[in-house]
């Protein structure tokens, strides 16, 4: 770190109070303006509007302590293959989405089925603001506030029979807003699942919302699931179809790639991905020499969710 | 024949050379600069790291050294087919610039992106195939780079030409080092893959004819 002599910080450059105590709101109000300058090569696209802000509580017994990534790094550094390959490709093509008007179907074992709008869908459930470690496979993290409702609050509304033994999400795959659609590196429409307890668990969260306002496209608009204690690539984004089901599914990383990805895909720093380890992290937004920080069995939520597993082996579920 | 006289020599000299050298350094400073904008010391636009610095910065070394090693075998071809024997000075620069930025790429994996933990390292480079080939190509460089010199190449003489045939061996090792790494993105590793074969088919082609035909003399080193 440079360390500045005092005489060169003029006293312009002091940060109000005032200001220093807005920042969230003035950083999410720099989206704009950020979005812009994040690509060094000028482009003629509009701003992204700003999403909308939601009525929230903070809901601190399952938050963590960590400081949250900042929302320019939660929103543009993205893995949403529907809108490209690159971390950079959904900030820029996923403004093409379109979340209103929206609907999810709700089929499979359970009483209440059938096309549910997404006011519906949300309207009955307060929402709480959530603090949660997102692990991605690929061996990053990112602290997240979240905005969103117990996920079992929602399933438990369509009364699953007792056959269900699974939950199965599928994302929006429309080839006319997502141009990743035409690359054959994941089969489409993504499919994700969760065993009825994982999902019917305190942790298991569905999203609508970041830093207290609506999910922006990019990071799965406008709802997704989030259950911090396995990798990213279990998060179903922009879910178009939730379905109980007695048999495990079959998720899209899966099938893509069964020798690399499984179907619980917990997050383990004992259990390596083929092609590197998954004992330490990369924390976004920490810096190019930062050290990699150790990672925690189910991201360190262990004392949550291990009982879920226990007497299974982790090493051959994985 | 004085260099002010020749216009050739003049412009080698004077702009081809220091023009690619230029060039060949822009990588390795939009990384600084990245760095420099990061740690506020800087306030240049265009020159960003992202989210995730460690992962770009290795990104952009490799992707470098690769081009710049493919452009090394690229050299012989365009010299052959445009006449212009000069090509083949340029191509001692472009080679110690691959190596150079290959083995940066090597101490970008080792620092900022393993932070220096030789534990995981060690198991990286035994037990990922894909990280020992990488790994094997930087060594197998050393030599090259060690013996690039015109010393070297009069030292040497006709086991100079055999050891540099090494380069192609090294660019099918680093192709597949990166094809391993990306594993279901294989577009590009692919392109890098049939430029390589075709290159190397050329060759072989190339050395099929001198040998068939009586007339041509037996290859020497070309000075750079």
């Amino acid at each position: 770190m440079l360390i500045r002599r005092p005489s060169i910080i003029r006293p312009s450059q002091i940060t109000t109070e005032s200001v220093y105590l807005n920042r969230r709101s003035l950083l999410a109000g720099a989206l704009a303006g950020g979005a812009l300058t994040a690509v060094p090569i000028a482009r003629a696209e509009e701003p992204a509007p700003l999403p909308a802000m939601l009525p929230y509580q903070r809901n601190a017994r399952f938050s963590v302590a960590d400081t949250p990534s900042s929302y320019q790094q939660i929103t543009h550094y993205n893995n949403f293959y529907e809108f490209g390959t690159d971390k950079s490709d959904p900030a820029r093509k996923a403004a093409a989405l379109r979340t209103r008007p929206w609907s999810v179907t709700i089929a499979g074992e359970a009483e209440k089925t059938g096309s549910f709008t997404l006011e519906d869908i949300l309207k009955p459930h307060p929402l709480e603001e959530r603090i949660y470690r997102l692990r991605c496979v690929e061996a990053w993290s990112m602290v997240i506030p979240w905005v969103g409702f117990p996920l079992g609050d929602l399933l438990k509304r369509f009364n699953p029979t007792s056959r269900a033994k699974f939950v199965e999400f599928t994302s929006l795959a429309d080839t006319r807003q997502m141009p990743g659609l035409r690359s054959d590196v994941l089969s489409w429409p993504y499919v994700e699942g969760l065993r009825i307890d994982e999902a019917m668990h305190p942790l298991a969260f569905m999203v609508v919302g970041l830093y207290g306002r609506e999910l922006p496209n990019q990071d799965g608009a406008p709802l997704r699931t989030m259950a911090p204690w396995k990798y990213g690539f279990k998060n179903a984004k922009s879910i178009v179809r939730i379905r109980f089901t007695a048999g495990q599914p079959r998720n899209t990383w899966n099938t893509s790639a069964p020798d690399e990805y499984g179907f619980y895909g917990n997050v383990n720093p004992e259990v390596d991905h083929p092609r590197w380890s998954q004992a330490t992290e990369r924390r976004i937004g920490s810096g190019l020499f930062a050290t990699r920080q150790k990672t925690l069995m189910f991201n360190g939520y262990a004392d949550e969710v291990a009982s879920l597993y226990q007497g299974m082996n982790l090493r051959r579920y994985y | 024949m004085p260099v002010q006289s020749n216009p050739v020599e003049w412009r080698y000299r004077y702009l081809y050379k220091p023009s690619l050298f230029l060039a060949c350094l822009l990588p390795a400073l939009g990384c600084i600069g990245g760095l420099l904008n990061a740690s506020a010391v800087l306030a240049a636009p265009g020159f960003r790291l992202g989210s995730d610095p460690a992962r770009f910065v290795l990104d952009t070394l490799a992707k470098t050294a690769l081009n710049l090693l493919f452009l090394t075998l690229l050299v012989t071809p365009l010299r052959q087919l445009s006449g212009n024997p000069q090509l083949l000075r340029l191509r001692r620069m472009l080679g110690l610039f691959a190596f150079s930025y290959a083995l940066l790429h090597f101490l970008c994996y080792l620092g900022p992106y393993q932070s220096f933990d030789w534990h995981e390292i060690g198991k990286d480079l035994i037990k990922r195939p894909y990280i020992t080939m990488g790994f094997t190509a930087l060594l197998l460089l050393v030599p090259l780079a060690v013996t690039s010199s015109d010393r070297m190449m009069r030292r040497l003489g006709r086991r100079w030409q055999r050891l540099h045939r090494l380069i192609y061996a090294i660019a099918a090792l680093a192709v597949l080092h990166y094809w391993k790494m990306l594993k279901h993105e294989y577009r590009q590793p692919l392109i890098y893959g049939l430029i390589l074969a075709l290159l190397l088919g050329w060759r072989l082609w190339q050395r099929r004819r001198c040998v068939t035909s009586r007339s041509a003399p037996p290859k020497v080193p070309e000075r750079a």
